[in-house]
């Protein structure tokens, strides 16, 4: 049974059972009590009360470290970081910490907890409210990092996040907050397992977050073209889905690998390399944020734009 | 409080604490040799030789089920707690059957079945981790209390205002203890830390503060005590304050050489927890052989389990992918 939610209200209605059904699981972070900065936890407070839906102070590191001594005690924290960017001021607590609570102690713990991260530009909130960083967590061995792209993902994947004994990082696109779609509660999405957004025959598209909204409105374009453009939305960047992605190149001879993170060591080079690999003559492309700062005038921030006419633009290059 | 000769259970006491010193010791100058001599403890290990009154005296303070987080020096701190001997010594080796199956060594031991969650490689990282485990244990409704070491190089770290200020703010299950040993690696604390220090930063935050002479058991024992009947009451946070002095040097293969000369000698001939316990005991009535007998038991359990961890092979090559994480497991796929 499908319903209408809203990308913020899909992913606050997956906390809201998850807390009914398990009273271990509790929140924490900076104005949960008013819904946080995006409304994500709206009503959440009146339901559980402050003890498990708690207004912290401005201590990133604090709130992340007591995040993983509470979870070492036998309780499932999600964690608000309020913007992506924020997160910084907690480094050592999630990579030092976090990730590796569970090996260095040989098994002894488990850091079981979401950490959220709204992640994106999100208009003219310029350099410290805007960056798109999944790629760095990706090479943190210990740490699950799923990037949902639509309600239903966001209603699915955050059930599973915190259902996971991992410790998830989990990118919330900020520009995306009001989407709507239909959201079917039963509906289930292992972490691991890509979307197949939209099926072609020339070209696969592979990308995650807002970008794959971008990339399935550039694969509906190419399709009026005449274009088959496959496009990937991989929901989720470790682990990612290599089979979906190594089968459609497989078949489809060329890959775009889009995304909006600053394209110098993103994660598109490591999708890039992978297929390169495992599909001997395929034809690669890479779009990426250029290696520059997102402003807050609105025409230079879009100079760090993936637009989905870059995308299609790629697209017809490669099959001409 | 209790004064020499009140009664049997106060001199019993007194001796546990003393042993519990002398097994600390005997198990870090084990460890000092293995790695020194034998080789054997193949990483940086950082001796808490003259410091062994707070491990002792704290830990007597609490049950098993408590929480404890330490530091890189925190040896003393787990063997007190209740941990097997045997499973640190193989751990400091990177053996298997170590506590952390070899895969944390000395600066990330851990026993979490007797409350021990965790030495940490990074000073201050574990305030707030303690705090959180108190955070925790409230949501919970338990009446476990976690205890959360330090030393003094930590006050100078942001960790230790969010970590304090958090349990302040939650009225936390938690004893917060700076173990002031004085420096900082290689740095006198008192040359890089502005204002009163540690106590003073504590109480700018509502913490009760206590402090102590941390080189003596019984005095730590005594403040431990009174604090964790406290806490666990539901009062709130403390902050213990027990100055101490580094025997060693910052690892066991540092010289020390920055120190004026004579210092050290000078704790360890006048200030050592040890030599007053034994002279406390002493008045209390024991023997010099009663005493000798102490200090050989500790001795030879140290160093027969030493031989014995010495003896164990190391883990498996297959465990440097287990224990990583379920989903996405290395295990699995690596790359």
């Amino acid at each position: 049974m499908a319903e209408k939610m809203t990308y913020v209200e899909a992913s606050r209605e997956a906390l809201r059972e998850a807390m009914r059904a398990d009273e271990t699981v509790w929140c924490l972070g900076e104005d949960l009590g008013r819904g946080s900065v995006f409304g994500q936890y709206l009503g959440l407070q009146e339901e559980f009360g402050p003890e498990r839906v708690v207004d912290t102070p401005i201590s990133e590191a604090a709130i992340m470290g007591a995040a993983l001594g509470a979870a070492m005690v036998g309780t499932r924290p999600v964690v608000e970081m309020r913007f992506s960017d924020f997160a910084l001021c907690a480094t050592d607590e999630l990579v030092n910490q976090i990730a590796k609570a569970r090996f260095m102690f040989g098994g002894q713990s488990r850091a079981a907890m979401v950490i959220r991260k709204p992640t994106g530009m999100w208009r003219s909130s310029a350099a410290q409210h805007s960056q798109s960083l999944e790629s760095w967590y990706t090479h943190i061995p210990g740490l699950v990092v799923v990037c949902p792209a639509t309600p239903q993902d966001n209603y699915s994947l955050m059930k599973a996040a915190i259902a996971a004994d991992d410790p998830v990082v989990y990118f919330e696109h900020k520009n995306i907050w009001g989407m709507e779609g239909e959201v079917d509660r039963s509906h289930t999405v292992e972490i691991g397992k890509a979307a197949i957004r939209r099926t072609g025959a020339d070209v696969t598209i592979v990308s995650w977050s807002d970008t794959a909204n971008l990339a399935d409105e550039a694969g509906a374009r190419l399709a009026e073209e005449g274009i088959g453009a496959e496009v990937i939305d991989l929901r989720s960047l470790w682990p990612w889905d290599k089979a979906t992605v190594r089968a459609s190149v497989a078949k489809t001879g060329r890959l775009i690998v889009a995304h909006e993170s600053v394209r110098v060591g993103g994660f598109g080079g490591e999708i890039a390399a992978t297929v390169a690999e495992a599909v001997p003559g395929a034809r690669i492309r890479r779009l990426g944020a250029p290696r520059s700062l997102i402003a807050y005038a609105p025409n230079l921030e879009d100079q760090m734009r993936v637009t989905r006419e870059m995308i299609a633009q790629a697209a017809r290059e490669m099959v001409k | 409080m209790s004064e020499p000769g009140d009664d049997g259970d106060n001199r019993a006491r007194s001796i546990a604490l003393l042993r519990m010193m002398e097994r600390i010791r005997a198990f870090e100058e084990q460890a000092i040799l293995a790695a020194e001599r034998d080789k054997l403890v193949l990483g940086a290990i950082h001796p808490s030789i003259g410091q062994e009154a707070c491990a002792a005296g704290i830990m007597q303070a609490l049950r098993r089920d408590d929480i404890l987080l330490s530091t890189h020096r925190g040896h003393g701190h787990t063997l007190a707690k209740g941990a097997d001997p045997l499973a640190m010594f193989r751990e400091l080796l990177g053996r298997a059957g170590g506590c952390c199956g070899g895969k944390g060594g000395s600066m990330h031991i851990a026993d979490f079945n007797v409350g021990m969650l965790g030495a940490n490689g990074v000073v201050g990282a574990n305030i707030t981790i303690g705090a959180g485990a108190a955070h925790g244990l409230k949501l919970m409704g338990s009446d476990r209390i976690a205890v959360d070491i330090f030393g003094d190089g930590a006050v100078n770290r942001g960790p230790f205002l969010e970590g304090l200020n958090w349990a302040a703010v939650y009225a936390l299950p938690v004893l917060f203890v700076c173990e002031d040993n004085q420096w900082s690696a290689t740095t006198r604390t008192r040359t890089v830390t502005a204002g009163e220090g540690a106590g003073a930063r504590a109480a700018a935050m509502g913490l009760p503060v206590t402090t102590v002479d941390g080189n003596n058991v019984e005095e730590v024992a005594q403040a431990a005590d009174q604090m964790v009947a406290r806490i666990r009451s539901g009062n709130g946070p403390e902050f213990l304050h027990a100055i101490t002095y580094r025997q060693t040097g910052h690892t066991s293969f540092d010289q020390a050489a920055y120190r004026p000369e004579g210092e050290a000698e000078r704790h360890k001939r006048e200030d050592d927890p040890i030599l007053r316990q034994r002279s406390y005991l002493r008045e209390m009535g024991l023997s010099s052989a009663e005493l000798e007998t102490l200090h050989a038991e500790a001795q030879a359990e140290m160093a027969a389990l030493l031989k014995e961890a010495a003896a164990t092979p190391f883990p498996p090559d297959s465990a440097a992918f287990t224990d990583v994480q379920d989903i996405g497991s290395p295990a699995k796929e690596a790359f």
